[in-house]
């Protein structure tokens, strides 16, 4: 039976290794001889999302049109130009979908201005609910509100 | 009644970006429209899959509507959309298609056995053309205006009924 198990096991872990470098060997590895270019390519192909499989970033996909826009990214890198004129290059083809940080523009004010609405909005609730309380009484309670807090107390020992 | 008032809009807002929310569940983010609408097709220099001798650019989709169809070999969908394809092509439009990142060998095949509807195809091996096109899958389908800017977009196969309620309707739209 342990022997079994042990089989089991390492049938498991020997298939887990052959998946994890037949994923691996999907994605190709680049060399720039410029560290810059190279951090570059990494934060660019990351922040980008691929097409067709929408929930993984161009850096991480496999499809063949991820391979593609990996491959034009270290062309236009290599050829001297910049980070934004690469992603306009890219959003002119794929459109605005493709940007994990949408850019700010009209259409975008209320994604990337609700948040900083709402904090402020807070803010001055918060302020105001401060200033209600300042102006609140201590006031001590008076002989018929002392009774009626004894009758309401007394009716909860009752229960 | 301040206060009330104050209170009520919690619910509200709360109600709101529920249905908002809801709403994006039925949305489906495959079906987006295309950047490349109204836009002039993307110019390009290539050869076609019928004559790797005949050198062809932008000026070819232009002069009357045209249906631009990117297809490979290798896509399954689309061969199931050749018969509708035919039928588009027997009604007298103008069909150019991009075979698209397959060899000119397999190409040939392809139209050989299903049909071919196209007037030419664009030979696009490397798909540097469907890159241009923003194309991430084949099947897709560009109506073409006789001006050469791209009027309508149609992701995936094109079924009989698309073609009743799409295809034909854009065709009509931009003659």
């Amino acid at each position: 039976m342990a022997l079994r198990h042990t089989l089991a096991y390492l049938l498991l872990l020997m298939m887990s290794a052959w998946m994890t470098s037949a994923a691996m060997a999907a994605i190709e590895v680049r060399h720039f001889d410029d560290p810059v270019l190279e951090k570059r390519y990494h934060d660019l192909t990351s922040s980008m999302r691929c097409p067709l499989c929408e929930n993984q970033a161009i850096s991480d996909s496999n499809a063949p049109i991820a391979g593609d826009m990996r491959e034009r990214i270290d062309t236009l890198l290599n050829e001297g130009r910049s980070d934004s004129e690469i992603i306009d290059h890219m959003v002119q083809r794929f459109g605005e979908y493709i940007l994990y940080n949408p850019r700010l523009e009209n259409r975008t004010y209320l994604l990337w201005g609700l948040p900083i609405a709402l904090l402020v909005l807070g803010f001055v609730v918060i302020v105001l609910i401060v200033r209600a309380r300042r102006h609140a009484t201590t006031r001590a309670l008076n002989a018929e509100e002392r009774a009626r807090l004894a009758q309401l107390m007394k009716r909860g020992d009752d229960a | 009644m301040k206060r009330r008032l104050l209170l009520l809009l919690l619910p509200i807002g709360f109600l709101g970006v529920a249905l908002f929310f809801y709403h994006g569940l039925s949305l489906d983010p495959s079906q987006r429209d295309s950047v490349l609408l109204a836009r002039a097709f993307p110019s390009f220099d290539a050869t076609t899959l019928e004559d790797p001798e005949r050198r062809v650019d932008a000026s070819l989709i232009t002069g009357e509507v045209t249906l631009v169809n990117v297809w490979g070999e290798w896509c399954p969908a689309c061969k199931q959309e050749m018969p509708q394809l035919l039928s588009l092509a027997d009604e007298g439009i103008r069909l150019v298609g991009v075979n698209y990142r397959d060899t000119r060998e397999k190409g040939r095949e392809f139209l050989a056995e299903f049909g071919n509807p196209f007037e030419v195809n664009i030979f696009d091996p490397e798909g540097a053309l469907g890159f241009d096109l923003g194309v991430y899958g084949a099947p897709e389908t560009f109506v073409v205006d006789a001006e050469g800017v791209i009027r309508y977009h149609h992701k995936g196969y094109i079924s009989p009924s698309d073609v009743q309620s799409r295809i034909l309707p854009e065709v009509a739209k931009w003659r």
